[in-house]
């Protein structure tokens, strides 16, 4: 790995010279998150929740590898072994606990970090590859999420897993050969838990794997910042360490503070009560719904109803993946020059409707698929592609941008109303990273 | 050129979306909605107190004891407990020779296998042993509950939205269904009025249920002399049913305030590092021209006194 930006590493000692030549681990770790690494000056606490979801990723990892340990996945068996977590395993209420509300954490904690870089325009040139791969790791959290639902073998996990394997049922032609393979069978069975155990076992790695991808490609241009103007010298930056890694230090002790409370106070709040019912393959709950940070998805998949050339069903699953998909397009369908949503009035306006947008789709991804919800979620299923493939595209092409300031420390120094008088960008770029 | 694709693709998606909206509206609009019964004539749980609630709550021990005897003497009969073992019951307060009585004495055997000829047989309950179920299999329990399966009740209260305000209110809450009228003043229609083996229960999801009233004034004669009116009983034994669904509430809780502490007190001396590494000496040592060396600071406060900004 080199980082471009990194300052020099000078070993401090015989044994890390000693060491560096031998293997450049300080080197690493001096330019990836120590002194080596300078980052713009004028981040705000929204840039915390990056490291927040690497943490949450450890505390997965390190609760879900102790409880494997006491997991049995086999179908008589699973429900009666969490049991078992739970009443006679020292601590396995709290290592369940953590590991199922660690997981909501996992997703708060990434679902804003993802609205940070639509905010403020990070998945932009030169970063296009570092919002991609955060992408990826998003859709590999969701299936390993989903995955580690049907573990337990509840009704939610039991008649969850039909639904979302189901999904792929939809698919012309391949779709039923394709759901059977996925499943081991017709119906989630003994061989769909045993190998949702060994991926949920595996993913979780493979996104770490990702996660690496991710920082690397983050660190060739280097962080972006709230102004979204590129760094020019020295005086933009403060070293990673101590800097950042003393406000990460304090965000990680608020986003704990929060974890505990509910997994201490609250811990089946973000759960569903049918899913301390053993699934039974008979009996149909009557409301099938997905964990919370499914929601908005589930809602956009509900929202056709009518057969139109292709069948309702098709159309769902196509929009619950476009959803996704379109996200990794945003670099392309957004090229407008100013990446900080602070200079783009309109954008900011549109913004804020897309977040109350997924919001209500949230809401209603929750409820029965009941009227008026779902003329409700349709609504919002309108805007939300509306907003990424129609809305973005013309405004990039039509929108009158704020003048940027000339330099993080110009902007930090001055504060930024005085220069908030509006003015035409169109014929004039702003500084881009090849300057 | 993307951005022209992801335009026509949006137009797509908007379209497809508009045409189940329009049809959703329209359905909407022409059909008559009709308020099911169901959501009419449901009811949400009571709002029931129980020493167990909020972040300071524990179970009262001399209630749990008495809900395992509402359990023992009327819901045992039917309703397995099969998470729970004997020795868990040391939890509520029984001595260690109680227990081994209360285990010996279970109305119920648990499965074993004959020593001599290997048949199957059964032997009496020991404090190791899980709460041994009422009937050998489904079907037996169906055979003898009308078709209907008794649920395993160790984590009823976890299980069904409401918790054990739920519970006790189900058991309270058999009303006649030919005298009962809703808040609104409204009659049970005829048509569903309960059937065969049916019983009315407007706690009940479908509002029929099919377990019959297990509970009535002083169907049980507590221990400690507590009167045992349907409400007690059904609070009670609520209580217990809450304790076998979730018995580490109180390590929990506690663990969690020990917790909660430790964290207030290392996230406030994070915090003070954060501001002493941003605002103290170190900032300025590592770059002098940052924006809060003093120089720079006498800078922006001109600079907004000249924009007329205060502060």
């Amino acid at each position: 790995m080199s980082f471009p930006w990194a300052e020099e590493y000078r070993p401090k000692s015989g044994f890390m010279r000693w060491l560096d030549q031998r293997l450049p681990l300080p080197r690493l770790v001096y330019g990836a998150v120590g002194g080596g690494y300078p980052v713009p000056r004028n981040l705000n606490y929204f840039w915390n929740f990056g490291v927040l979801a690497g943490i949450a990723l450890m505390i997965q990892i390190v609760t879900g590898i102790i409880l494997a340990m006491h997991y049995v996945p086999y179908d008589q068996a699973a429900f009666r072994s969490v049991e078992h977590i739970m009443r006679d395993v020292n601590q396995g209420w709290l290592l369940r606990y953590l590991h199922a509300n660690g997981a909501a954490f996992f997703f708060i904690v990434t679902y804003i970090h993802i609205f940070r870089g639509l905010y403020y325009g990070s998945y932009k040139a030169p970063r296009e590859l570092v919002w991609m791969l955060g992408l990826v790791i998003l859709l590999l959290m969701m299936a390993t999420a989903f995955m580690g639902y049907v573990l337990p073998w509840g009704q939610m996990s039991f008649w969850a897993s039909k639904v979302i394997t189901g999904l792929f049922g939809a698919i012309p032609l391949i779709g039923e050969p394709v759901q059977s393979w996925l499943l081991g069978g017709y119906a989630p069975d003994q061989p769909t838990l045993n190998r949702f155990f060994s991926l949920h076992y595996l993913l979780p790695f493979v996104i770490a794997g990702v996660i690496i991808l991710h920082i690397w490609a983050l660190h060739i241009p280097g962080s972006s910042n709230p102004t979204g103007v590129d760094v020019k010298g020295p005086q933009d930056t403060l070293p990673f360490h101590p800097f950042y890694t003393a406000k990460d230090g304090f965000g990680l002790g608020v986003f704990l503070i929060l974890l505990a409370a509910v997994t201490f106070f609250a811990p089946n709040y973000l759960g569903h009560a049918d899913n301390y019912i053993p699934a039974n393959p008979l009996s149909t709950p009557s409301h099938i719904v997905p964990e919370w940070y499914f929601w908005p998805f589930y809602a956009i998949l509900r929202a056709f109803t009518v057969d139109f050339i292709l069948g309702a069903k098709l159309w769902g699953v196509l929009a619950m993946f476009g959803a996704i998909v379109l996200l990794f397009f945003l670099p392309w369908l957004d090229p407008s020059p100013v990446r900080s949503g602070n200079y783009r009035p309109r954008f900011k306006q549109f913004f804020w409707i897309l977040v109350l947008d997924i919001l209500v789709l949230g809401w209603c991804g929750g409820l029965p698929a009941e009227e008026p919800y779902v003329m409700i979620s349709q609504v919002a299923t309108i805007y939300y592609f509306a907003h990424f493939l129609i809305i973005l595209p013309i405004l990039s092409w039509t929108e009158k941008t704020l003048p940027l300031p000339n330099s993080i420390s110009e902007s930090v120094l001055h504060g930024e109303e005085r220069e908030a008088a509006p003015v035409d960008l169109s014929g004039v770029r702003p500084a881009t990273a090849a300057e | 050129m993307v951005r022209l694709l992801g335009i026509l693709i949006g137009l797509g998606f908007v379209l497809v979306t508009g045409i189940s909206l329009g049809w959703g509206v329209y359905a909407y609009v022409t059909e008559e909605h009709e308020e099911s019964v169901e959501h009419a004539f449901h009811l949400e749980q009571r709002d029931i107190a129980f020493s167990f609630d909020g972040p300071f709550g524990k179970y009262d021990r001399p209630q749990l004891q008495r809900g395992f005897q509402v359990y023992k003497e009327v819901c045992a009969a039917c309703h397995g407990l099969s998470y729970v073992a004997f020795r868990n019951l040391e939890d509520l307060g029984y001595g260690e020779e109680e227990i081994k009585a209360i285990a010996g004495q279970w109305q119920i055997e648990v499965p074993a296998v004959d020593p001599k000829t290997g048949e199957a047989s059964t032997r009496k309950a020991l404090p190791a042993d899980k709460f041994p179920d009422p009937y050998p299999n489904e079907v037996a329990a169906r055979a003898a509950n009308n078709n209907a399966l008794p649920p395993d009740l160790s984590l009823i209260t976890k299980a069904r939205h409401g918790g054990p305000a739920y519970i006790a209110s189900l058991l309270t809450g058999y009303r006649d269904p030919k005298t009962y009228k809703n808040d609104h003043g409204k009659p049970l229609p005829a048509d569903v009025q309960p059937g065969e083996g049916l019983h009315f229960n407007p706690w009940f999801a479908n509002l029929n249920i099919a377990m019959p009233p297990p509970l009535r004034d002083g169907q049980v004669t507590y221990a400690d002399g507590t009167a045992s009116s349907l409400d007690q009983m059904s609070k009670d034994v609520s209580a217990f049913l809450a304790w076998t669904a979730e018995p580490k509430l109180e390590n929990r809780k506690a663990a969690g305030w020990a917790v909660l502490i430790f964290l207030l007190f290392a996230t406030i001396l994070a915090y003070l590092a954060y501001q002493n590494i941003w605002h103290g000496g170190a900032s300025r040592r590592v770059r002098q021209t940052g924006p809060l060396d003093p120089e720079n600071m006498a800078k922006r406060d001109e600079a907004k006194s000249d924009a007329g900004i205060a502060g």
